[in-house]
């Protein structure tokens, strides 16, 4: 199953910093077995553009659809057999310490 | 209800969910592998009348629902390498060992990707085969959105790629507390004074089945120790007018006997929180409380489970064992810890301590407060009865 997991921020993050695991490490091993075909990180929302047609005509925004507290910073799309596998893998990114992700399944993959 | 029902009823309660978590394995579809389940009963019911009842009434079932499967499977189209496995199910002669089937279905139903409710919900109404009205009626919601919360668990689980397997490894550690505590949920629910009291009996069901699913895990077996323990008291715990007895007050000849024996002999060491529950339950059980033992267990549960309850619970039992003084000093202690600020027990424990103390017209005052803000009318009642006891 595809998995497209959005790495956000967090405003309770894990304090204890050596327990942090690192992100050059986990993106290396999840390429190597497959189970990440692609990610990256993304700028902040201040650079975001909403675009949206009403009535034929382009309406746009700056800034995020939704402005919130927590921003998405990132984003990986895994190829896990199931949610459990999504799990394991997503809870060894950093950013599941120190922030948040979020696992959506592909609709019909 | 008649012969052929009672059978029928019978090997339902024995054989559905084998039946139905057979069947969620091969097709994957949880409502058809229901559906089939509640068909071959609705089949057992209407030909066992004149065919008589089979020799393996499980066996049967499992054979009707598995053809109804096939036929459904059939008309809808499905893939020939599917039909294949749904037709070496289980045929009719003893079923096949597939009792992990059902622990598949319980790990899956208790998933922590779902939410508390769903797994609750979930568990009653796959494993235990509880009608979803029975369900909506216990847990204070309309029919239809017990049934939204059921379809959108199902669909949660096929979309979200929760697999239909038992953990395993460190895992399983991880895993296991979440299904205990659904079973607890569930148990309570039937134990509370004003709950569904086959929902303890369903618990209980469900825990034996664990067990013996899973005898290596000492706080499964814990567990069910902890759940007949206080289920044997439930004859014993209210008075012919329907008013609640505390346990030094219920006669004790009306006590499951039995049920205690069972829970003794399959107590593991006081290591997990469920154990040490259990052994609790266990002193509460005996012919004279050793009140002392009952504090020291609490003193661990609380290294286990640093909550706000078992706070509460560990100043009552050192009230007990050293004195009202000694309790009211660790209930000052696990009030200034918070979380208590709502919870009705613990005003009710703070004038039985007082009264011990020697403080009646403040024990009066202190019970009072707590019936007022009793969570059941039984409650409410054996509170009143303490205060005018004591003025």
């Amino acid at each position: 199953m595809k998995y497209l997991m959005f790495v956000c921020t967090d405003t309770e993050p894990e304090t204890d910093e050596s327990r942090i695991p690192d992100v050059e490490r986990w993106v290396t091993e999840n390429d190597a077995a497959g189970r990440r075909l692609a990610g990256n990180q993304l700028t902040p929302p201040s650079s975001a553009t909403t675009v949206r047609v009403r009535g034929g005509e382009l309406l746009l925004t700056d800034g995020p659809f939704a402005e919130t507290k927590e921003v998405i910073v990132g984003f990986d799309i895994l190829e896990c057999a199931d949610l459990d596998e999504a799990i394991e893998v997503a809870r060894a990114h950093p950013m599941a310490w120190v922030g948040r992700l979020e696992l959506r399944p592909f609709a019909g993959a | 209800m008649t012969e052929v029902a009672a059978a029928v009823a019978a090997a339902g309660v024995e054989s559905r969910a084998r039946i139905v978590a057979a069947l969620i394995r091969v097709t994957g579809d949880w409502q058809l592998a229901e559906d089939c389940a509640q068909e071959a009963l609705a089949a057992a019911l209407e030909r066992w009348p004149a065919g008589g009842v089979p020799d393996n009434p499980g066996g049967w079932l499992a054979t009707v629902a598995r053809n109804r499967a096939l036929d459904a499977l059939r008309r809808a189209n499905v893939e020939r390498r599917k039909l294949a496995e749904v037709a070496v199910l289980a045929s009719g002669a003893e079923p096949a060992p597939a009792s992990d089937d059902r622990l598949r279905l319980i790990f899956t139903c208790c998933h922590p990707a779902l939410s508390p409710e769903a797994r609750v919900a979930l568990t009653l109404r796959t494993v235990a085969g509880v009608p979803t009205a029975d369900l909506a009626r216990a847990f204070l919601v309309t029919e239809a959105t017990m049934t939204r919360r059921l379809t959108r668990a199902k669909t949660k689980i096929a979309q979200a790629g929760i697999p239909y397997r038992v953990p395993s490894g460190p895992a399983l550690a991880e895993r296991l507390p979440g299904v205990l505590a659904v079973l607890y949920l569930l148990f309570t629910r039937g134990y509370d004074a004003d709950g569904e009291p086959a929902f303890a009996t369903e618990a209980i069901r469900l825990s034996r089945l664990l067990t013996e699913l899973m005898p290596d895990q000492p706080e499964a077996r814990a567990q069910l120790a902890l759940f007949l323990l206080q289920h044997s008291r439930r004859d014993a715990r209210r008075d012919a007018d329907g008013n609640l007895l505390t346990l030094d007050r219920q006669d004790r000849a009306r006590w499951d006997h039995a049920a205690i024996a069972e829970a003794r002999s399959l107590l593991p060491p006081a290591a997990g929180p469920y154990a040490v529950q259990a052994h609790i339950a266990a002193c509460h059980a005996a012919g004279t409380t050793d009140w002392a033992r009952i504090a020291a267990l609490y003193d661990r549960l609380l290294s286990l489970v640093p909550s706000p309850v078992v706070r509460l619970n560990r100043a009552v039992a050192h009230g007990y064992a050293h004195g009202p003084a000694a309790g009211l000093a660790l209930l000052a202690e696990a009030r200034a810890a918070g979380g208590l600020e709502n919870y009705p027990l613990t005003v009710a424990a703070e004038a039985d301590l007082t009264a011990r103390a020697g403080d009646r017209e403040r024990a009066v005052t202190l019970y009072e407060q707590a019936a007022a803000a009793a969570p059941s009318e039984p409650e409410r009642r054996a509170l009143l009865a303490r205060a005018e006891e004591l003025a």
